[in-house]
């Protein structure tokens, strides 16, 4: 055993200047993103710059959109109905006259409002649920498991069609409306995997450890389970907002979701142009199809790049490859 | 990455002595007396339909010791003794069933959890895996000053950090600053291990439960752990629980040592004269385990057979007693046994031979506890022949100890009975140097004792 002399006597240590509280685990917790390579590195940005496009497109909206969401004439004209695309109207209009580039852009605006209000909704109710139950276990556990398992087997549309149509005389903001709906679809999602993710990690030595120290049950859960399994929420969020864009479009073409006087709907755009097709006007379901296949698929990058780069079974380590040569 | 301080930063006048515990003092600093904690079996979905009980695991069973302040006192057993629930029933952190605990005077079992987590600022626990005890979203900093946060023992942020500091330092993780700011992954399992320490000492506890602090770590590492926690002990006044499955560990740093089979101690004593004169046959067989560098080394290894029983349904009498090669007549012997005894002579015969037994003896009942006779069907329908064959097996080794339980075996229609002796169960009984749970070591079945085994 070798001596070290007896250099800092307790107390007397000098303490540097303390970085950011919550620097290191910031850092922490972007690494994987940084570190992702390859495949992961490639879904990952694509996701993210067609994801990003989206989202200016919805910040923006007021400059970037040549015309409002429901405006179908300019100076005292009229727009034309169904006129193809030209100088002034780039991707066309429509059978109401409003312009198709417009109804892109504020349309953006409608769908990541609805699906972030939902995120928001369903994280709140869905995340907290999951770590009560998946800790404490015992009759409240059955009782939730039974209640969720109960909404999974309601086809997903069908219940967001329910919902929608009972909230739907009380609230009158059709985004709220459809938040709603769409929440209730996805919290058992989040019910589900926090709550078997914490049913596991509550066996683990450092739970009890936490406990040995005297910490009480919700500070466990808060700082000690929490944190360990919040890292599977920012993959199950971005694959849920891809399904939710899905699940949103499918109410507004049935007529369920944000109506149009209170915003541009790509599901309602398309259901109004399902028989412009056969006669030939195609730029009144191509757009606004596109811009939906378009921002799933960069949703559903996003979160695979996400699971890729976060989940440590199908991580790609940062490794590189040394050849003897630059060794010498 | 740093190296690996896994040196001492200050290494004590005496390292490795053993101070003798103050036995002054009427009342004990730790006393426990018949502590019992059993957990139940959830059984099958159909048993519990049923509302069926599955029955129950004794972990710690009726066992009592006392624990003077600075005392080490050693729980030694093979896995699944009951050594483990024993430390975290003392703890509270599992729920004893009965018997009392008192600590300090404060009883802990039926306590409620508040008042639990009050007490844990003077008894903490050290981990067995230092991989898994350290929340690996917290960085060191954040896990070792948690304590002092639960409990409030920090003045302002400041105050907490020269806490951890000191605590770090203390441990040997020196610079602390070094380690402070790391997360759990970035370390070694030594250093880990130190800032488990680190985090048990920092509320300046009385009593550190010590589950297998050392099993999981390098050779090289073990000893300066160990060495960590013997200057702690004295700097600090600590009284150790030190639970292990290594009685090479445990002689180099237990005062007192009880060595644990299917929850219950079967013997107990200074570690000194544990050490010279082990009195139970498990606690020699224990000793015998000790692996031993010396290549010649031939003495006969008299290792118990088998495992560990099921504890689920432990044998009669004494636990020990179908693994024991000194087992006799009011050890508990029973039809199990048989059973086993059975499997492994078949173990070793050519197939014909083992099938021709075989036909002859049927599937006994299992019963729920001591009988005085048991039943063994004779699969052929010939209770005479199936006698013969038991006489011809006893024949061929006379010595087995099981023999020694069976009072008489009577051949009737159908089936033979054996009639055993009584079990006894053995209870602790002081003699020299160490109390053991033994009854080679009780005069009052010393009749029974077999002529060739007289005499421990």
């Amino acid at each position: 055993m070798t001596d070290k002399p007896d250099t800092a006597l307790p107390g007397h240590a000098t303490l540097p200047a303390r970085p950011g509280r919550f620097a290191p685990a910031l850092r922490r917790a972007f690494r994987p993103v940084a570190e992702a390579r390859g495949f992961a590195r490639a879904m990952l940005w694509t996701g993210a710059v067609l994801t990003g496009i989206f989202v200016l497109m919805a910040l923006f909206a007021p400059w970037l959109s040549p015309y409002g969401f429901d405006q179908y004439q300019a100076a005292g004209v009229q727009f034309a109905q169904l006129a193809p695309p030209s100088a002034q109207h780039p991707l066309g209009t429509n059978v109401q006259s409003t312009d198709v580039l417009a109804q892109i852009i504020w349309g953006a605006r409608t769908e990541l409002m609805v699906v972030a209000l939902a995120l928001v909704f369903s994280l709140t109710i869905g995340v907290p649920l999951g770590l009560i139950a998946g800790y404490f276990g015992g009759p409240f556990d059955r009782l939730m498991v039974l209640v969720m398992d109960a909404m999974f087997a309601i086809p997903s549309l069908l219940l967001a069609l329910v919902i929608a149509f009972l909230l739907g005389s009380s609230i009158t903001s059709g985004i709220v409306v459809a938040a709603c709906a769409i929440t209730i679809v996805y919290v058992p999602q989040y019910f589900r995997v926090l709550r078997n993710h914490v049913t596991s990690v509550r066996e683990e030595p450092y739970v009890e450890a936490a406990r040995a120290i005297g910490a009480g049950p919700f500070t466990i859960l808060g700082k000690y389970i929490f944190f360990n399994v919040i890292q599977t929420v920012p993959v199950l969020a971005t694959l849920n907002a891809a399904d939710a864009i899905l699940t949103l479009t499918g109410l507004g073409f049935l007529g369920y979701g944000v109506q149009p006087s209170q915003g541009a709907e790509w599901g309602y755009d398309v259901s109004r142009a399902v028989g412009d097709a056969a006669s030939g006007i195609w730029w009144t379901t191509l757009f606004p199809g596109l811009a939906i296949v378009l921002l799933v698929t960069g949703l559903t990058l996003l979160g695979e790049g996400l699971n890729e780069a976060i989940n440590p079974v199908l991580r790609q380590r940062a490794t590189t490859k040394l050849k003897m040569e630059d060794l010498e | 990455m740093p190296s690996k301080p896994d040196a001492m930063t200050d290494t004590l006048d005496a390292p490795g002595g053993t101070p003798a515990p103050d036995a002054t003092g009427a009342r004990p600093f730790i006393s426990v007396k018949n502590l019992k904690t059993y957990f139940e079996i959830r059984g099958s979905v159909f048993d519990r339909l049923m509302g069926r009980d599955a029955g129950t695991v004794k972990a710690v069973d009726d066992v009592s010791f006392d624990l003077a302040k600075g005392e080490v006192l050693g729980l030694v057993g093979e896995s699944g003794s009951g050594k483990s629930t024993l430390g975290r029933s003392l703890l509270g952190l599992v729920r004893a069933t009965g018997g009392s605990a008192v600590f300090e005077g404060q009883e802990i079992v039926g306590l409620d959890e508040r008042s639990l987590r009050r007490l844990r600022s003077r008894m903490q626990m050290v981990f067995q895996d230092p991989h898994a005890a350290l929340n690996p979203a917290m960085t060191i900093a954040q896990s070792v000053g948690h304590p002092l946060k639960i409990h409030k023992r920090a003045k302002g942020a400041e105050d907490q950090r020269r806490q951890v500091v000191a605590a770090l330092e203390r441990v040997g993780l020196s610079p602390a600053e070094t380690y402070m700011d790391k997360y759990p992954g970035d370390l070694s399992g030594g250093q880990k291990q130190r800032a488990v320490i680190a985090r048990a000492v920092v509320l300046d506890p009385v009593l550190l439960v010590a589950d297998e602090p050392v099993s999981m770590l390098d050779m090289s590492v073990r000893s300066k752990i160990l060495q960590l926690m013997i200057d702690l002990k004295q700097k600090l006044g600590l009284t150790y629980l030190y639970i292990t499955h290594d009685m090479a560990t445990a002689k180099f740093f237990c005062d007192r040592i009880a060595i644990l089979y299917l929850g219950r101690i079967v013997e107990i004593g200074e570690a000194s004269a544990l050490y010279a004169a082990p009195k139970h046959p498990y606690t020699q067989a224990l000793l015998e385990a000790i692996p031993d560098p010396d290549p010649n080394h031939t003495l006969p290894r008299n290792l118990p057979r088998g495992e560990i029983p099921d504890a689920a349904k432990p044998p009669h009498g004494c636990a020990f007693h179908p693994r024991c090669p000194r087992a006799f007549a009011p050890c508990g012997w029973e039809i199990r046994d048989l059973t086993g005894l059975l499997e492994a002579r078949w173990a070793g015969m050519a197939e014909a031979d083992h099938q021709a037994e075989r036909a002859l003896i049927g599937t006994p009942k299992i019963p729920d506890g001591p009988e005085a006779a048991s039943r063994l069907p004779a699969a052929s329908g010939d209770g005479a022949a199936l006698l013969a064959l038991l006489e011809k097996i006893r024949a061929e080794d006379p010595a087995e100890p099981f023999w020694t339980g069976v009072k008489a075996m009577h051949a009737e229609a159908g089936h033979v009975t054996i009639d055993w002796h009584t079990p006894v169960t053995p209870r602790l009984i002081a003699g020299k140097g160490t109390a053991a749970a033994c009854h080679l070591h009780d005069p009052a079945l010393a009749a029974h004792l077999p002529k060739a085994a007289d005499g421990a």
